[in-house]
């Protein structure tokens, strides 16, 4: 469904981000990858999204190269990124505005009443809460029904429980909708909770270091985090995280 | 005659709240404030206007009967429709021109450097010493003093187009090409409605200094127009006729000021600040 091959990536002022990043994803799977921050996580991302062009290295969607943004994929930021002067239903129809020229869509009000904001169709961004207009963004990604939806720590600027909530919530959402993902996160648990594998990437430059595979059942609830089972994965991307380089990391 | 629409407010959510009368009293005083420091300069000009000869200094009462004739006579409206219409125009004019140039500033590089030198030295030119030029040019009708209000109004309405067309934060540009919007699309849902905060302060201050051009223009070569009438004050030591028409000017500043705010309420900017 969503491959990465050999991705490389080196900024204009010399900073290598990423050096040799492969990942492959099946259909309506969930991937986690988690981290040191700066590692390249969000360059990734911005590729896999077509935003940005890799040095060298592919990205594939359903057999079709990925070059530049594409409808069948959705994307979802660290903040909510969200036009004030739009209202929440005039916010999630946006894309439908833009370059989106497909057919089969949701509506608005399903939207809202999958995210969870009923009553809150005509508030602006600025009356709502960072954990509200997360959902706002959710259900903005969602509209167009993107195949494959990626997550830059969407739920990084919330508190833990907001971010519980939300996690779970998207859960629910993106098995209902059974939407690939991908999402960055920094918080393990969460990356445990959600996926299906976790990618754990090396200090910059980013590469992977290791897979943990989640074999929890769905639909997941936190209840589960006291399984030792749960407790067991979370060690694994531990131990991956903690792992010795090979190559000492470079001081520049 | 006098609109009082600059005053400035605080935002006074979040206050302590004190107990009711108090905040009562303090809310008719904030709100009274105008009438009263009015009140007090009229007092104190009328206080002044005693001790000097009416040529140097005319008291309130004077200048509020000269005001009146010249209301009545019609002279007044006519002048001050002449200084508008040379001053709106001036700013319509300004305001093109600012988004002409500003629009391909704030998108391109090259345009930046190619033009940006002119603008800050639009800036640095006193506009009164090359006035004279644009009479020679453009004779001195009407049109020369259009293109001198032009002049005054461009700077700071430029320079909020293109601080305002910037302001539209990476990730909301990110948005929109992961949305693959065309640029024309960009630009109307993204980097205008992101811009009218910043472009309505560059007309505010625009608005207001239309009629110092226009004034300035009048002043130098006119036979009508506010600039003319206070001229023509000053010719006849009719000192009472130079406040009226200073008077109005202020009037008709404010005026143009409260239009604009008042666009700005229409249009809900203030929901802008996320
Ligand atoms: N536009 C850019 N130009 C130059 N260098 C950049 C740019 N964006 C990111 N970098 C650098 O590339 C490296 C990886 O950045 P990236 O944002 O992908 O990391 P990240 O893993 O998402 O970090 P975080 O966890 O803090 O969000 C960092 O060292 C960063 O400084
Ligand atoms: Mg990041």
């Amino acid at each position: 469904m969503l491959i990465a091959e050999h991705i490389s990536h080196t900024y204009p002022n010399g900073v290598e981000a990423l050096r040799q990043f492969s990942l492959q994803l099946s259909a309506g799977q969930f991937m986690a990858i988690v981290g040191p921050s700066g590692c390249g996580k969000s360059t990734l991302l911005r590729v896999l999204a077509g935003l940005l062009r890799p040095t060298s290295g592919k990205v594939w969607l359903a057999g079709e190269p990925v070059t530049q943004p594409s409808p069948r994929i959705g994307m979802m930021f660290q903040d909510a990124a969200l036009l004030p002067w739009r209202t929440v239903a005039q916010n999630i129809r946006l894309p439908l505005e833009l370059g989106w020229r497909g057919n089969a869509h949701f509506s608005v009000e399903e939207l809202i009443q999958l995210v969870g904001l009923r009553g809150f169709e005509h508030a602006y961004p600025r009356e709502l809460s960072g954990g509200m207009a997360q959902r706002v963004s959710l259900a903005r990604a969602l509209i167009t029904r993107p195949p494959v939806l990626l997550l830059d720590e969407p739920f990084g600027a919330l508190d833990a429980m907001t971010r519980e909530n939300l996690t779970a919530a998207l859960e629910g959402i993106l098995r209902a909708t059974q939407t690939t993902a991908v999402m960055v996160t920094h918080s393990i648990a969460e990356a445990v909770f959600l996926a299906d594998q976790v990618v754990v990437s090396s200090p910059r430059p980013g590469r992977p270091l290791g897979i943990v595979r989640v074999t929890l059942p769905r639909p997941r609830h936190w209840g589960m985090e006291s399984w030792p089972e749960f407790g067991h994965l979370v060690g694994q991307v531990r131990a991956l995280l903690a792992q010795p380089l090979v190559e000492p990391a470079r001081v520049n | 005659m006098f609109v009082f629409t600059n005053r400035i407010r605080i935002r006074d959510d979040g206050q302590a709240s004190s107990s009711r009368p108090v905040l009562l009293a303090g809310r008719m005083l904030e709100r009274f404030a105008p009438l009263l420091s009015l009140s007090l300069f009229i007092g104190v000009w009328h206080w002044l206007s005693l001790r000097y000869p009416p040529f140097i200094l005319p008291g309130p009462g004077s200048v509020a009967q000269r005001f009146l004739e010249k209301i009545a006579d019609g002279s007044l409206p006519f002048h001050a429709l002449v200084t508008l219409s040379e001053a709106l125009p001036g700013l319509l004019l300004g305001t093109l021109a600012a988004f002409a140039l500003g629009i391909p500033i704030s998108r391109s590089r090259l345009a930046d450097r190619l033009l940006s030198p002119f603008i800050v030295a639009s800036q640095g030119v006193p506009f009164i010493a090359v006035a004279p030029l644009l009479f020679i040019w453009f004779g001195n009708g009407p049109l020369t003093k259009v293109l001198v209000c032009a002049l005054v109004v461009f700077f700071p309405i430029v320079i909020n187009v293109i601080a305002g067309l910037r302001s539209a934060p990476q990730t909301l540009r990110d948005l929109f090409r992961a949305l693959n919007a065309t640029p024309a699309q960009t630009f109307m849902k993204l980097e205008l409605p992101a811009a009218l905060p910043f472009i309505f302060a560059g007309l505010r201050v625009g608005g207001t200094l239309s009629m110092v051009g226009a004034i300035a223009g009048e002043f130098l070569s006119a036979d009508r127009g506010l600039g003319f009438l206070i001229n023509l004050g000053n010719s006849f030591y009719d000192t009472p006729l130079v406040i009226v028409g200073v008077l109005t000017i202020v009037g008709l500043a404010l005026s143009v000021y409260g239009a604009i705010r008042l666009a700005e309420r229409a249009l809900r900017v203030e929901r802008w600040a996320a």
